[in-house]
C-alpha cells in the first residue's frame, strides 16, 4: 500500500501546494490502462439533459447505455416523471449490419404518439458513430412529422471526454432557445444554469431569488420544462453554477442574445451569499433588490449559524479529501469545510481546467495535494498519507473510503439531502458530522493502534476486561 | 406520476422500454473479478468501464476495479491496437495483476479489433511480463445480454487456461453461475459438508464481499487461481448451474479436456438444491451426510409451517433467465402461482423450460424471453398479482400497483444487505420464504380492516 507509484504519464496531473511550478496538465484523455474514475461523452450529455422531465430521452444504441442511465440521478421534477423511464432502440446484430435508422424512426413515432412529449432528445452512442446512421436526418423527419423539436445529441462515447458531452448537451439545449415568447419575462430576471435539482436544490435557490424580487425564467436543467427553456433567451442574466457543463451554453447565449453570465456556487454560506449579492449588484437599478438580498442573507445565516457552530466545535481540526466531477464545486467544498472547522488535505476533480487548478491551489493550505483525473490507488494512497477523517466523492469512491476506515459524504448524483443554499450548508454539516463522528470508525484498525488487524490480540496477551468485573 | 403506462399493450417492434437486461461487457467484467488477481479490462470507450464499475459498486457496495482502453476518435478509425498495447503495458507496470481479462465492447467489435493478435504482438514485444496471463472474450453489446457476456468470459477463461495432464484429480468443478459472493460461499459450505474437494469458477467470494480491515487492496484474497483453473481439465467431473450462464463453459471443458459435465439449474429452492446435492452425490460417489439431511428437513418443516400463507398466491417474476427458471420451480414447490414470467435475455429455451416446469402446476402463466418491464407492467395492470419478484428496477411497478416486491437477482440498487445473504441452498430457500411470507402478512396487517387485524397468525 505504501509503495503505490503514480503512473509516470500522470505525474503532471498531481501537485502539492507549495512546490508546484508548472500549471496542472489536465484536459487529457485518461491514460489507456488506468483505472480512471471518468466516464465518456455520452455520460456527459446524458447527465446534463436528463433532468428535463417533460422531454423524451431516447438512447440510440445497444441496451447498455440506456440501462446504466435509467433513473440514476436524483433530479426531482415538479411535474411529469417521463425522464425516469428508460427508452432505447436496443440495437441488435442485424441493426448494426443494416443500420438502425429505420428502427429509430419507428421507435420515435411510437413513443411520441404514446407520450406526446414537448420535445425529444436522441442520444447517439459509440456504435451509431461507427455504423454511420444519419440521426440528424431521422430527427428532421420526425420534427416535421410530429411538430415537436426532435433534437439529436452528438454524444458518441469515444468522441472526446465527458466535457465534450457537456458541450453536445449545451448545443442541444441551444437549439430550443429563442423559440418561445418572452412576453412575460420581467426586467429583473435570470436563468439558473448548471443546477440539476438534486434532492430539490433548484427549488431552494429559486425561492431565494424570488424573495429578492427576481424572476427565474428557467433552470437548465434542474426541473426544467421545455416551454421555459424556449423562452430562456428573455432573461437578463445567466447564473452559471456547474461551470464545467454550462459555460459553453452561457457563452453561446451571450454571443447570440447578449445575455451576460456570472459564475456562482450555491454551496456554503460564503459562496451562496456571494451568488445572491452578485446578482443584486447586477440589478443595481433597483436598490431594494440588494436590500432584500441583505435581509435574506442575515435571516438565513442567523437561522443556521448557532447549529453550525455546534458542529464546528465537534469537527474542529478534522481533515478531508475531496474528489468530485467539476472543479468549481471543489472550491466551495474547501470553503464550506473550513466553515465547520475542517481542513482539506487532498482535492481533485475529473474535469478541471488549468485555471481552475491554479485557483484551487490559491485557496488551499500549504501541502494540500491537488489532483486531476485520479484513480482509486492514488486516492487511497493520498487518503492514508494525509490520514484524513472524511472523503467527499461519488459512487465509486464510497466503498474505497469505507475500506480504509474513513467517513464519507456523497456530493454527487446520489446525494439524498439538498446540500445547496443555507439549509443545504446545515445539511452538509449534519451529514459530515454524522459520518465523521460515527462510532463505527472507533472499531477500524487505524483508530485501534497496536492491533495489526481488526482481530483480537494473540493468545498470550492479557486482556484487561477479564480482570475487571463485567457489569 | 411514475405510472408510465396504460393497461393496453401495443405492438412495439423497434423499441425497448425499461429493460430487464443490460449489455454483455458488465457480465464479463463481473465474471473476470472471480479470477484471483485479475484485472478486468474493457476494450472500448472509457464510459463503458465507468458505468459497469458504478453499477457493480451500487449492487455489491465494494470497490470494483477494471481498466479501459480509453478509445478516442483515432482508435475508432484506425483500430484499438495502440490503445490496448499501451493499456497492457500500463496495467502490468502499475497494478501488476496475475491476469488481465479483456472483454470487447460494441465499439471495438464493430471496428473489428482482432484481440488475440494484439495480445500476441504485445507479448512478442515484451509488453506482457513473463509468467503473466492475458485472456480475452468477445462481448458484442448488440448480441445477447449481460448473462451472455458472463457466460462468454467463463467459457473463454476455460478455453485459454484449462489443461488436461491425463492424471484425474479428486476434485469436482462447479461452475456456479451469475451469483452473489454469498451464494458462492454457501455452495462452498455445502460442498465442505459433503466432503467433496472442488474448484469453483468464477468465485467472487473474498473479492466483492471483503471485510473492513483498514486496507484498500486492488486484488483481494478471493477468486479462482490460475493454477486451479488449469487443473479443472483434470477434475473428475463438472457441475454447471444454469443453462444461460454456465452450460457453455462446461461444454467447452468437456470438449477440451473430456471432463464429464452435469447440466443443472441454479440450486435455488428445494428442488433446485436437491438436484444439486444429488448430482454431487452421484459424481463424487458419496452418501449424503446427516447434516445435509437435517438442513433439508428444517426447510421442509418451514414450508409445512407456512404453506397456508403462500398457497395460490400469484407472482410476477422478472430477471435473469437462470434465476427466473430456478425461482419458478421453487414457487411451484411452494404451491404458488407464477403468473407472469419474464427475462430480458433472448433465448427460446427460457420459454420452453418455464412451460415444462409449469406444465402440471395448474398455473396459466404468460411467459416471455427478450421481454421488458414495461410490458410486464401492462400485464400487471390488466390482472394484478400478489407478489413481484425481481431486481430493484421493479420497484416503480411495485409502488404504483401497491404490490410487495421481493428483491431478488441483479442488480439490487436500493437495499444494502441482499448481497450478504445467499438465495441458494436450503439456507437461501429459508430466507426467500421468510421474505415472501413476511411481505404477504405485512401487507395484510397494514391494509386490512380493523376487525381482521390479528395478533396471532
Amino acid at each position: 500500500m505504501k509503495d503505490i507509484e503514480i503512473i509516470p504519464e500522470r505525474e503532471g496531473q498531481v501537485q502539492r501546494k507549495g512546490d508546484a511550478s508548472t500549471p496542472m496538465a489536465c484536459n487529457k484523455k485518461s491514460t489507456a490502462g488506468s483505472v480512471s474514475q471518468r466516464a465518456c461523452v455520452f455520460c456527459g450529455s446524458r447527465v446534463v439533459l436528463y433532468p428535463i422531465s417533460d422531454a423524451l430521452h431516447v438512447v440510440h444504441g445497444p441496451i447498455g447505455c440506456a440501462a446504466y442511465t435509467w433513473d440514476i440521478r436524483g433530479s426531482l421534477s415538479s411535474g411529469q416523471q417521463l425522464h425516469r423511464n428508460s427508452f432505447s432502440t436496443d440495437l441488435r446484430e442485424m441493426d448494426v449490419i443494416y443500420g438502425g435508422e429505420k428502427k429509430l424512426l419507428l421507435a420515435l413515432r411510437q413513443l411520441i404518439a404514446r407520450y406526446k412529449p414537448k420535445a425529444a432528445f436522441i442520444y447517439s452512442t459509440c456504435i451509431v458513430g461507427v455504423i454511420g446512421d444519419d440521426v440528424e436526418a431521422v430527427c428532421r423527419t420526425m420534427t416535421a412529422e410530429a411538430g415537436i423539436p426532435v433534437i439529436p445529441v452528438h454524444s458518441e462515447g469515444f468522441k472526446g471526454t465527458k466535457k465534450d458531452g457537456y458541450r453536445a448537451a449545451c448545443e442541444a439545449v441551444a437549439s430550443l432557445l429563442g423559440t418561445g415568447s418572452t412576453e412575460d419575462v420581467k426586467p429583473h430576471s435570470v436563468n439558473i444554469l448548471g443546477d440539476f435539482n438534486l434532492a430539490g436544490e433548484t427549488w431552494i435557490i429559486k425561492k431565494y431569488y424570488e424573495r429578492m424580487g427576481i424572476q427565474v425564467v428557467t433552470c437548465i436543467t434542474g426541473d426544467a420544462k421545455i416551454e421555459d427553456i424556449r423562452r430562456a433567451h428573455g432573461a437578463k442574466l445567466n447564473l452559471v453554477q456547474c461551470s464545467g457543463s454550462m459555460t459553453h451554453l452561457a457563452k453561446m447565449m451571450e454571443e447570440k442574445y447578449g445575455i451576460p453570465f456570472k459564475r456562482v456556487s450555491y454551496f456554503g454560506i460564503e459562496d451562496m451569499s456571494a451568488a445572491l449579492y452578485d446578482t443584486a449588484k447586477f440589478f443595481s437599478d433597483d436598490p431594494t433588490i440588494m436590500q432584500r438580498a441583505q435581509d435574506l442573507v442575515r435571516e438565513e445565516v442567523g437561522n443556521i449559524y448557532p447549529q453550525l457552530q455546534a458542529y464546528r466545535e465537534e469537527l474542529q481540526g478534522k481533515k478531508a479529501a475531496i474528489y468530485v466531477g467539476g472543479s468549481f464545486k471543489a472550491f466551495s467544498l474547501v470553503r464550506a469545510l473550513r466553515l465547520i472547522g475542517m481542513q482539506t488535505a487532498v482535492v481533485g476533480s475529473q474535469t478541471g481546467g488549468p485555471d481552475d487548478y491554479k485557483q484551487l491551489a490559491e485557496i488551499c493550505d500549504e501541502g494540500t495535494i491537488i489532483v486531476d483525473d485520479s484513480n482509486p490507488l492514488e486516492l487511497a494512497k493520498f487518503v492514508l498519507e494525509k490520514d484524513v477523517d472524511l472523503f467527499i466523492g461519488g459512487v465509486k469512491e464510497r466503498p474505497i473510503a469505507y475500506k480504509l476506515g474513513v467517513a464519507f459524504c456523497d456530493h454527487n448524483h446520489e446525494r439524498k439531502e439538498p446540500l445547496a443554499g443555507y439549509v443545504g450548508m446545515l445539511n452538509f454539516a449534519k451529514e459530515v458530522y454524522s459520518s465523521v463522528m460515527s462510532p463505527v470508525w472507533n472499531f477500524v484498525p487505524r483508530r485501534q493502534p497496536g492491533r495489526a488487524h481488526t482481530g483480537m490480540p494473540s493468545a498470550q496477551e492479557k486482556s484487561v476486561s477479564l480482570e475487571e468485573k463485567i457489569p | 406520476m411514475l405510472d408510465g403506462t396504460k393497461a393496453e399493450t401495443t405492438e412495439r417492434t423497434a423499441l425497448r422500454i425499461n429493460p430487464a437486461k443490460t449489455c454483455q461487457p458488465i457480465g464479463a467484467m463481473y465474471a473476470a473479478l472471480g479470477i484471483h488477481g485479475c484485472m478486468p479490462h474493457s476494450h472500448g470507450s472509457q464510459g463503458c468501464c465507468s458505468y459497469h464499475r458504478s453499477h457493480l459498486t451500487r449492487h455489491y457496495k465494494e470497490p470494483v476495479m477494471a481498466t479501459t482502453s480509453s478509445f478516442t476518435e483515432g482508435s475508432a478509425v484506425f483500430g484499438g491496437l495502440a490503445n490496448l498495447t499501451t493499456a497492457l503495458q500500463n496495467i502490468f507496470s502499475i497494478y501488476n495483476p496475475d491476469v488481465v481479462a479483456i472483454h470487447t465492447t460494441c465499439l471495438s467489435e464493430v471496428i473489428g479489433d482482432d484481440i488475440p493478435t494484439i495480445i500476441k504482438k504485445a507479448r512478442d514485444e515484451g509488453k506482457v511480463p513473463e509468467g503473466k496471463v492475458v485472456i480475452h472474450t468477445n462481448t458484442p453489446s448488440f448480441v445477447g445480454s449481460h448473462v451472455t457476456g458472463f457466460s462468454n468470459m467463463v467459457t473463454s477463461t476455460i478455453k485459454y487456461l484449462a489443461e488436461k495432464t491425463g492424471k484425474t484429480t479428486d476434485r469436482l468443478n462447479v461452475i456456479p453461475g451469475y451469483l452473489d459472493p454469498s451464494d458462492i460461499l454457501e455452495i462452498k459450505r455445502l460442498l465442505g459438508i459433503l466432503g467433496v474437494n472442488s474448484i469453483l469458477l468464477p468465485d467472487t467470494s473474498g473479492v466483492l464481499d471483503t471485510g473492513l480491515d483498514g486496507n484498500y487492496t486492488m486484488f483481494p484474497k478471493g477468486g479462482t487461481t490460475v493454477e486451479d483453473i488449469k487443473s479443472m481439465g483434470d477434475s473428475f467431473a463438472t457441475i454447471a448451474c444454469g443453462h444461460f450462464a454456465s452450460h457453455a463453459a462446461a461444454t467447452q471443458l468437456e470438449n477440451q479436456c473430456n471432463v464429464p459435465a452435469g447440466f443443472l439449474e441454479l440450486p435455488i429452492g428445494l428442488t433446485g438444491t436437491d438436484r444439486f446435492i444429488n448430482a454431487v452425490r452421484q459424481y463424487a460417489t458419496i452418501d449424503i451426510p446427516e447434516a445435509i439431511e437435517e438442513e433439508r428437513a428444517r426447510l421442509i418443516d418451514l414450508m409445512s409451517d407456512l404453506h397456508q400463507y403462500l398457497h395460490g398466491k400469484t407472482v410476477a417474476i422478472a430477471g435473469d433467465p437462470d434465476h427466473v427458471i430456478a425461482m419458478t420451480q421453487f414457487l411451484v414447490d411452494l404451491d404458488m402461482k407464477p403468473k407472469y414470467v419474464v427475462t430480458g435475455t433472448p433465448g427460446q429455451f427460457f420459454e420452453r423450460r418455464i412451460a415444462e416446469i409449469l406444465k402440471d402446476s395448474g398455473s396459466n402463466a404468460t411467459v416471455k424471453q427478450f421481454g421488458d418491464l414495461f410490458e410486464l407492467h401492462q400485464w400487471i395492470k390488466q390482472e394484478p398479482v400478489d407478489l413481484i419478484i425481481g431486481n430493484s428496477y421493479n420497484k416503480h411497478i411495485a409502488r404504483v400497483e401497491n404490490i410487495p416486491l421481493i428483491r431478488f437477482g441483479f442488480p439490487i440498487l436500493d437495499r444494502g444487505t441482499h448481497r450478504l445473504f445467499p438465495t441458494v441452498g436450503y439456507t437461501g430457500a429459508k430466507r426467500l420464504i421468510d421474505e415472501m411470507v413476511n411481505a404477504v402478512l405485512d401487507k395484510k396487517d397494514r391494509e386490512c380492516d380493523e376487525q381482521w387485524f390479528e395478533l396471532i397468525q
